[in-house]
């Protein structure tokens, strides 16, 4: 017989008892869910967790230090590297070569300085920091009030919650509930306070005008240092810390990167530096290196030590993290599986029974030139029919399933104030794979009641009342 | 073997064991059929006629012996090659029928043509011929269950000969009819066997029409051959 009319009868024969075909075809289709469902949940965590890890930042970036300044904690790096004092300087001649590295995204100096501001006519104290354009994306800003800074050095500030809590006066007691960042951002917001710092100077740029031998007595001065005021106004207020390498130590206070570079503060390694060398260039304490890709950070930081430079990282996490879900994945789909081996039982029981049923039809056939391949063809389309009608309704099932689920979790973040996320992923290869593992599933299911009613005995079958 | 013979039976048993007894339902029979033949298996009931009817139609597998059809010995062939056998050389036709209930008239006849994997564009053309020429061209969209006993045996005789058969092989055609229809069947048989030279070999146990249509007529009794004669009364 030919495919397309195997394919025919099947499909007449599958329609002639529509309602038990089509329970065994959900049958098929609730294990292909499962299975649909059990995978892409294992995907969309994987990525899920892949994506707060790149975001974080926490894998991705390399701290990078004058070996200047090292104290002599690690006494090994020492030994290898060259001596502290031939270590080139963490300039921004350096940073601009840091940046030229390959792979490398982006490489800022980490300027942070601990100064007072004032807002509402009371002081305080606390840490300040430069944050770059590119920490838009970080993930501590997900559920931030207000928005990020409108440039790279508008005289803007991102606070943390802690120190917006201080700024109002509302530090919580022992017990009592903390109140929600919205509370606390909506009468910050728009409001400005009063940076004071110590800006360092070269002397020739207060005189304005002066000749080399000035130039010369200035360098050998150094620098002087004023005191300077700025006002800054509050654009976020932002529950997280992005500085999460520092934790606890981080700033409270954020500045744009350009307008914190721009003031000039004194930082503590200028003080070194004056005493040791005299330089009146401005060094970076540490320059911040993000790498393109997590897996990169060891190649990035070789090249870096080359130059010369100490660096710090946090080893990459994501390899046992791709294994541990490797592993889960493997478990979901034994899980997913196991529903369509049940299924596939279904198959086995329906076509057992539809031969029995059709014994008669199968004799008849026989008797008019029905060859064994024939029947055998015809009901093996019929479990190749369920499958493929399986498949497809188990994957819109399984995706309708991971649209609620997805729904369900988001409206659950939402309430908690946390923002909305992908926990479940339908993958195009998980779609074909499933329908096409469905197909084989009952095919293979088909093979041995087809092989059956090819064998039944067409004299009996007709005796058969 | 002549060129005139269609059928050759030689010494052919077919047994059935049934626990520790043998049940010969044909017990060694020999008889040649001619092209063109009209010829009536007659005997009472259990004597093996549809046992031997069902060896000639390459159903059943003789235990013994030889059945040559046109030349060709069934017993040595393989399954698929019965199966050709049955969709291309014999027609059947049953007592009860036998039209698949879930498939209107066009498509029970139609189904041996996808067998014989015949373009569907000729298929449905030449199904409707056969249809007409048993005087069902009105009915072909109908299911079995909704014709007449002789309606239905007629459209199986349609079915039967779809495949242009050189034999046609009938199972007590006329025995789940009244007379009148049976008379219509039989008439229906003879016209074939006349005008299309198929050979016919028909069981019954109605003595009467095998005497009115019949050439020959044959007797079995307890799976052996004891009479065999030309029927001399036959109606033209
Ligand atoms: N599968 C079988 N197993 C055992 N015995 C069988 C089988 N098929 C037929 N027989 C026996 O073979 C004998 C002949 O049967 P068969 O059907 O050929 O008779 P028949 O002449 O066609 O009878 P009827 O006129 O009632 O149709 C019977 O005794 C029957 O019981
Ligand atoms: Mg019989």
């Amino acid at each position: 017989m030919k495919l397309y009319d195997v394919t025919e009868l099947a499909l007449r024969n599958l329609r002639e008892s529509v309602l038990r075909n089509s329970l065994t075809t959900v049958g098929i289709s609730v294990g292909v869910a499962s299975l649909v469902a059990m995978l892409s949940l294992g995907i969309g965590l994987q990525q899920l967790a892949g994506r707060r890890l790149q975001k974080s930042g926490l894998f991705d970036t390399i701290i990078v230090t004058s070996r200047r300044d090292l104290r002599g904690f690690d006494r090994e790096q020492e030994q290898n590297g060259p001596a502290p004092a031939d270590s080139p300087v963490l300039n921004e001649e350096a940073r601009a070569k840091l940046a030229q590295l390959p792979n490398v995204r982006e490489a800022y100096p980490d300027i942070r300085f601990v100064t007072e501001l004032r807002y509402d006519d009371k002081p305080h104290l606390t840490m300040v920091a430069g944050l770059p354009a590119s920490a838009k994306s970080n993930d501590a800003f997900d559920g931030m009030q207000g928005s990020f800074f409108s440039n790279d050095d508008a005289p803007q500030a991102i606070i943390l919650k802690s120190f917006a809590e201080e700024l109002l006066g509302r530090t919580p007691k022992q017990g009592e509930a903390e109140p929600g960042v919205a509370e606390l951002a909506k009468p910050l917001l728009g409001k400005s306070f009063i940076l004071r710092y110590a800006e360092r100077t070269s002397p020739n740029s207060l005189s304005g005008s002066g000749n080399a031998s000035d130039n010369l007595a200035a360098m050998a001065s150094a620098y002087s240092v004023i005191s300077k005021e700025m006002t800054v106004t509050i654009v976020g207020v932002s529950e997280l810390n992005p500085d999460t390498m520092r934790g606890q130590a981080g700033a409270r206070v954020y500045l744009p990167l350009k307008l914190a570079e721009g003031m000039h503060v004194m930082q503590p390694s200028d003080l070194r530096n004056a005493s040791s060398q005299g330089a009146g260039e401005a060094t970076y304490s540490t320059v911040s290196v993000r790498v393109n890709n997590a897996s990169k950070v060891g190649d990035v930081e070789a090249a870096i030590k080359k130059l010369g430079f100490n660096t710090f990282s946090i080893t990459d996490a994501t390899k046992s993290l791709r294994q541990f879900f490797a592993i889960l994945d493997l478990f979901l789909g034994i899980f997913g599986s196991l529903a369509l081996a049940v299924a596939s039982i279904g198959i086995v029981n329906t076509l057992v029974m539809a031969i029995l049923e059709r014994r008669r039809e199968i004799g008849i056939m026989k008797a008019i030139g029905a060859s064994d391949s024939d029947v055998k063809g015809l009901f093996f389309a019929e479990a190749g029919a369920m499958g493929v009608f399986g498949g497809v309704l188990g994957v819109a099932l399984g995706w309708t399933i991971g649209q609620l689920i997805n729904f369900g979790t988001n409206v659950y973040l939402k309430r908690h104030q946390f923002p909305s996320e992908k926990v479940w992923l339908v993958p195009w290869w998980l779609v074909g794979g499933a329908i096409a593992f469905s197909i084989i599933v009952s095919l293979l299911s088909g093979l041995y009641p087809a092989s059956r009613a090819a064998r039944l005995d067409p004299v009996q079958a007709l005796r058969y009342e | 073997m002549s060129s005139q013979s269609m059928i050759q039976l030689q010494d052919v048993c077919r047994h059935y064991s049934m626990g520790d007894t043998l049940i010969p339902a044909v017990d060694g029979i020999s008889l040649e059929i001619s092209t063109g033949e009209f010829v009536a298996l007659l005997g009472s009931s259990g004597s093996g006629k549809s046992s031997l009817l069902n060896l000639m139609a390459g159903l059943d597998r003789a235990t013994s012996g030889c059945v040559v059809v046109q030349g060709s010995n069934l017993v040595e062939l393989s399954r698929e090659a019965l199966a050709k056998h049955r969709l291309k050389t014999v027609g059947m036709v049953f007592q009860s029928f036998n039209l698949i209930p879930s498939m209107n008239l066009l498509e029970n006849v139609e189904l041996p043509l996808r067998f014989a994997e015949i373009d569907r564009n000729q298929r449905e053309m030449m199904a409707q011929k056969a249809l007409e020429r048993v005087g069902l061209g009105k009915r072909i969209r109908h299911r079995p269950s909704e014709l007449s006993g002789g309606e239905q045996q007629r459209a199986s005789l349609a079915r039967a000969l779809i495949n242009q058969p050189r034999i046609l092989l009938a199972d007590e055609p006329t025995g789940n009819l009244d007379s009148k229809t049976g008379t219509e069947i039989m008439g229906l048989i003879r016209e074939f066997n006349q005008t299309l030279g198929t050979t016919i070999v028909m069981v019954t146990h109605e003595r009467a029409i095998a005497e009115r249509y019949a050439q020959r007529m044959i007797f079995l009794a307890d799976g052996k051959l004891v009479g065999d004669q030309v029927n001399s009364g036959i109606e033209k």
